[in-house]
């Protein structure tokens, strides 16, 4: 649609491709002050999204005293100094934080994925009395918010004697990563032509070989993509792991990030910068590669708002 | 054929697993929760049965009021600031930078997957103003106006709050409206176009009235997202000054893990839960109108 607009709506930045150059030689003045306009709008963009994170990122590089010296904007004295990053990591138990996290999300990942997909399988393609009513049933706990079961889950864990481990985490990831699961991957199993199963099952193939060999392929994109929407909300949710970790060993990322305040106190910026930097380091590692897909998967999600 | 599909032992092992999960530890907890709320205590010091204590307190209690009062305006305005930049953004996308949008979409979409509490961390910095001067006070200063004590007062510390979301999630709404503006027929921007209809007009009289079914979606989404604010407050302020930002999550919080008191925290939760149930249910008639449409 791009190249029909007209003139009013021209060309603004140095990337858009000149392809109206009659109109530009038509209103010259009008069509450069467009450009003018439009290219210093979607700098101001780029800057209030960008210059944050440039701005944290020359933070962590920066001693102390040129916290408390210097201008705010300045730049580091050193770009080679990363003792922020070793204090971060070592006195403030970063890694192990790292750690709890990475054992607490992979594998409720997985069980969300390998439990989501099968029972959108099931109430998608199968047919079967009541599979309406399950469908509704998963998605109302779209809604539920975390409030509402914490503290039974409290008192569960505690009575089963699951406190004082990660477990608690693993469990609960797993239940609340599934309605969305279940809602995404039975829209996805929708998409998919009926008469590809019927025909499967004309071929004689079981149900179970069905949705392995036949129904798991079709949407092995759908599954990559819904994987990384959990990704994210499990492993930069607070709620959860801030309820059921109740010892410094135990706490995820997240909630050790929380409590780095306590720890240095609100003067020790360079490791609180630090830190923050490589938490938002490892999630720019992801979106580098998967910006498209992290963008389309987290958009068809929206409905957890 | 119909047979092998309905086969029940496949069913069940297919469908088992998730349901016996989600009911042990979504649907029970709810049904338990529910319970709780005619009790008081907590799991160490034991439950005792209170009647409707519970809710005749959640009637009066002025800290109730306060944290529904902040949850909603907070939701209201939020849901208002981040759908209005994002079609802003989307119509940037989509008039002004077109095909050279790609890059700059992809960018102001990066804070969307970032952890809320480095966000809060770091809008903390950006805001600070004492012992030293953040990039925000250092820019006020600049212009005259003169740096401003951000978290010392709630009404500030709310639109440091407002800021710090709108910042996290206004890639997003532009990606989901974005997907809304493209879907525009291009015949109809011609048309309106050689009827002499261009730049803002274009926008209020075509390009608006076609985006309202998906404006109407995001604004939906918005405040069920916003309703259940909690990270991002109890990273950034933890509810403070006092309790001028504690929103209803964070009350309900508090109410339970710092005064052991499951029984009120039950109740807290449960009126939370009623508000975004209200909103969900628009939420599906949004989005059976949508599928209709497609």
């Amino acid at each position: 649609m791009s190249s029909t607009l007209s003139q009013p709506l021209a060309p603004a930045t140095a990337a858009a491709p000149r392809s109206r150059p009659p109109a530009r030689r038509r209103r010259p003045a009008r069509a450069v002050w467009r450009s003018v306009w439009t290219g210093a709008l979607t700098a101001l963009v780029l800057v209030v999204v960008v210059y944050p994170l440039v701005w944290l990122v020359l933070g962590s590089l920066k001693t102390q005293p040129e916290f408390l010296n210097n201008p705010t904007f300045a730049l580091p004295e050193s770009w080679t100094n990363l003792d922020n990053y070793v204090t971060a990591v070592t006195d403030g138990n970063l890694g192990t934080y790292a750690r709890n996290s990475v054992i607490a999300v992979l594998p409720s990942l997985a069980l969300t994925i390998l439990f989501g997909v099968a029972a959108g399988f099931a109430l998608e393609v199968m047919v079967w009395k009541g599979r309406a009513t399950t469908l509704l049933l998963f998605l109302a706990g779209i809604m539920v918010p975390g409030q509402m079961i914490l503290l039974p889950l409290f008192t569960m864990y505690f009575e089963v004697g699951l406190t004082g481990s990660l477990w608690p985490l693993i469990i609960t990831y797993t239940a609340i990563g599934l309605p969305l699961t279940v809602f995404m991957m039975a829209t996805f199993f929708r998409g998919v032509p009926r008469e590809i199963f019927e025909a499967a099952t004309l071929d004689g193939a079981n149900v179970l070989r069905m949705f392995l060999a036949v129904g798991l392929p079709l949407v092995r994109n759908a599954i990559f993509t819904v994987a990384l929407v959990q990704f994210f909300f499990i492993w930069n949710d607070l709620l959860i792991a801030l309820t059921f970790t109740n010892r410094d060993e135990l706490r995820t990322i997240q909630v050790g990030l929380l409590n780095f305040r306590g720890q240095f106190g609100q003067v020790d910026y360079g490791p609180t910068f630090a830190a923050v930097c490589l938490n938002v380091f490892g999630t720019l590692a992801i979106y580098l590669f998967l910006n498209q897909r992290v963008m389309k998967g987290l958009t068809a999600g929206s409905v957890k708002g | 054929m119909r047979h092998v599909l309905g086969d029940r032992r496949a069913i069940a092992l297919l469908l088992g697993p998730a349901l016996v999960v989600y009911t042990l530890v979504m649907l029970v907890p709810v049904v338990w929760s529910l319970g709780y709320t005619f009790f008081e205590g907590n799991t160490i010091t034991g439950f005792e049965p209170v009647g409707l204590d519970n809710f005749a307190r959640l009637a009066a209690d002025p800290a109730v009021r306060e944290a529904l009062w902040f949850t909603a305006r907070f939701a209201v305005v939020l849901t208002i600031v981040q759908v209005v930049v994002g079609y802003l953004l989307a119509l940037l996308y989509v008039f002004v930078l077109r095909r050279a949008s790609g890059v700059v979409r992809t960018l102001v979409f990066f804070p969307v997957v970032l952890p809320t509490v480095a966000v809060a961390l770091l809008f903390q910095q950006l805001f600070e103003s004492a012992p030293r001067t953040g990039p925000v006070n250092a820019l006020l200063e600049a212009v005259g106006i003169g740096g401003v004590d951000w978290f010392a007062s709630g009404s500030t510390a709310f639109w440091v709050i407002i800021a710090m979301e709108t910042w996290r999630s206004m890639g997003f709404y532009a990606v989901l409206l974005y997907a809304g503006l493209v879907d525009i027929p291009e015949e109809t921007l011609e048309s309106a176009r050689l009827d002499g209809a261009s730049g803002p007009r274009l926008v209020r009289h075509i390009v608006l009235p076609l985006s309202l079914p998906v404006l109407l979606s995001s604004v939906i989404f918005s405040i069920n997202g916003t309703l259940k604010v909690f990270d991002s407050v109890l990273a950034l302020t933890n509810g403070g000054p006092g309790s001028q930002t504690t929103p209803l999550t964070l009350y309900m919080y508090q109410t339970s893990f710092t005064y052991g008191e499951y029984g009120f925290g039950s109740s807290i939760a449960l009126l939370l839960t009623m508000l975004c149930l209200v909103v969900t249910l628009f939420i599906f008639r949004s989005s059976r109108r949508d599928l209709t449409k497609a």
